[in-house]
């Protein structure tokens, strides 16, 4: 199966700021790759698909306690910017 | 000749510990010397943390010196991989977008490892992210293997391995998503644990793909590997995925032999690919094994065909979900950008190398809407068809067998610019981590260009005590003794 990629629009769902040049070199790599990938097709009859953890397992639940949590000033002072216990970034819509 | 400090196991360093002979102290200067006398060449470490380690040793020292005997790797000196939290220490996963970063807590390994006594020398190099299969890909140059200094040694987990295969620490972790420890210890020729997925706890590891990531031990020998495993598994609270029940015993059986166990040869594991010497060690080795006892069956698992293209769409997808944290707004480094949405797509496409941006976009593709069925959907179900085939055969066979990796260490630069051909790097350990099973890469024999070939043992869930047991008889009946010769030039 030829594989359709519109590489634009899957580096703009995973935020990153490609050049023409840079999405037309992914395109290709992704395509090589993508034909390979799609041999996952080829598996015949239907498993029964299950979680993907091996073991028995069952939801893990916390005991409802209060516990210390990080110290918000040392995790703040990893951000790139930070002010009044915020993390800063700039506007989320452009213009004034 | 009796060896020098950097070259004993974990195992003997303890006794010489115990005994007297050595001192904490004593273990780390000489694994620190032997870093600064190899850095230059192997570029094994991302950041020593020669003040932190000597703080442990001297404490270690002290405490063994008042009785207060930790365990086997109490005093010993351990590296890790850097894409487990250290707190206090940089840790970067290899990464631009994480360099200057320093965790505020540690990895719930690291808290066991410091708990056992452990002195944890410093971080070392891998593929950024974990992604890829030579340590090439590491925003902050290559290691290179310490048999060859122009091959690679392996990845992701490379630097953890050239480390402990070249003496600049006795044991390490490091992180296996689809072959990252068993690979790089196949090509180094040391020990390389992927121990039963959700029996080592992720809490602290910076995740790459969720449903496969493990933690384990590289080590000089199977016991050792034993050793370490014991100290940092068991159940964690903080990893909503860990393992709660019965933990099986790694040391019961190490002296047990092979007599009478059925050993499953994968057939799939064989022919076009496998250079002549991998196949030759592992003729050899299963002679040796049917000479000890075991009886030898040859195993069918067709999937195991279709499982790299499953692993390709499966570790992608998840990692395109993970690194969404990458944003440059809570933590790593950031660019500029006029909004919040174009900062990050600026930070992330500065941030990440060539490689992650690359799954990323792929794990993005494979998830989105219109083609997730026909790609994410379809490699769930290979994994569910897989795991079927692996358990049918574990009706059959107590273990199964094959080469840890098609090939021995390849030339540096050789596969960087040919994705695909990396990947088929992992052909063999791959499967493991799609049906979260363990196993384990034994080095068995030197090519005639003088480089390791390892053998893998695998087991089903939980099944590590005879896996350990075959381990250790064939790193007996291999009789591995060689060793990298480097030489030493001051770094």
């Amino acid at each position: 199966m030829p594989v359709e990629i519109d590489i634009a629009h899957v580096a703009r769902l995973a935020r990153l700021d490609l050049s023409e040049e840079e999405l037309e070199g992914y395109k290709t790599q992704l395509g090589a790759i993508l034909d390979h990938a799609a041999r996952v097709q080829s598996l015949e009859g239907e498993p029964e698909v299950e979680a993907s953890h091996p073991l028995e397992f069952e939801n893990a639940y916390r005991e409802d306690e209060i516990r210390p949590s990080l110290d918000r000033d040392e995790v703040l002072a990893q951000a790139p910017e930070a002010r009044d216990g915020y993390f800063v970034v700039p506007p989320t819509l452009e213009g004034d | 000749m009796e060896k020098a400090l950097h070259e004993l196991t974990i195992v003997d360093a303890g006794a010489r510990l115990r005994a007297g002979e050595a001192t904490a102290v004593e273990l780390l200067d000489a694994v620190l010397d032997r870093a600064h006398k190899t850095e230059a060449q192997l570029h094994a470490y991302l950041t020593l943390d020669r003040e932190g380690a000597r703080a442990a040793a001297e404490a270690a020292d002290e405490a063994l010196g008042g009785g207060d005997d930790k365990g086997p790797l109490h005093g010993i000196p351990i590296a890790l991989k850097d894409n487990m939290c250290t707190r206090g220490l940089e840790t970067t996963a290899a990464s631009q977008i994480l360099a200057g970063y320093i965790p505020p807590y540690d990895a719930t390994v690291v808290t066991r490892l410091r708990d056992a006594g452990a002195v944890i020398v410093g971080k070392t190099n891998l593929d950024e992210f974990a992604m890829g299969s030579s340590t090439e890909n590491s925003a902050y140059g290559p290691s290179f293997n310490p048999w060859d200094i122009s091959r690679v040694p392996g990845g992701s987990s490379g630097g953890s391995a050239a480390a402990v295969a070249a003496g600049s620490a006795f044991g390490a972790l490091g992180s296996d998503t689809g072959g990252s420890i068993r690979q790089p210890a196949s090509l180094t020729g040391i020990v390389g644990v992927k121990p039963t997925y959700g029996t080592v706890s992720r809490y602290g590891l910076i995740a790459f793909a969720s449903s496969l990531d493990q933690i384990g031990p590289l080590s000089k020998s199977v016991i050792d590997a034993a050793l370490t495993l014991e100290t940092v598994w068991g159940h964690d609270p903080l990893d909503a995925t860990s393992y709660s029940g019965e933990y099986p015993d790694l040391l019961a059986r190490l002296d047990s032999g092979v007599e009478g166990l059925r050993v499953g040869v994968v057939e799939e594991f064989a022919g076009e690919g496998y250079e002549p010497a991998v196949e030759e060690a592992m003729t050899t080795m299963l002679q040796r094994l049917a000479g000890a006892g075991a009886e030898i069956v040859e195993v069918s698992l067709p999937t195991v065909d279709i499982a790299l293209s499953a692993y390709y769409l499966v570790a992608p997808a998840e990692a395109s979900a993970n690194l969404a944290r990458f944003d440059g707004v809570r933590y790593g480094n950031r660019a500029v950008g006029s909004t919040t949405e174009a900062l990050m797509a600026r930070t992330r496409a500065e941030g990440f190398g060539p490689e992650v941006t690359r799954r990323i976009l792929l794990g993005t593709y494979a998830l989105s809407a219109g083609y997730y069925d026909a790609f994410y959907g379809q490699a769930q179900r290979v994994r569910a068809a897989l795991r079927d085939e692996f358990e049918a055969a574990y009706h059959e066979v107590d273990v199964l067998v094959s080469p840890t990796s098609p090939t021995v260490a390849f030339r540096a630069g050789e596969k960087v610019d040919d994705p695909l051909s990396m990947y088929l790097t992992d052909i063999c350990t791959n499967p493991l981590n799609l049906v979260g099973h363990p196993g384990i890469s034994v080095p068995v024999h030197v090519d005639e260009k003088n480089l390791p070939v390892g053998f893998q043992v695998m087991a089903p869930a939980l099944g590590e005590m005879v896996m350990f047991q075959v381990a250790a008889e064939v790193e007996r009946l291999a009789g591995f003794t060689a060793r990298p010769v480097l030489e030493e030039v001051a770094g």
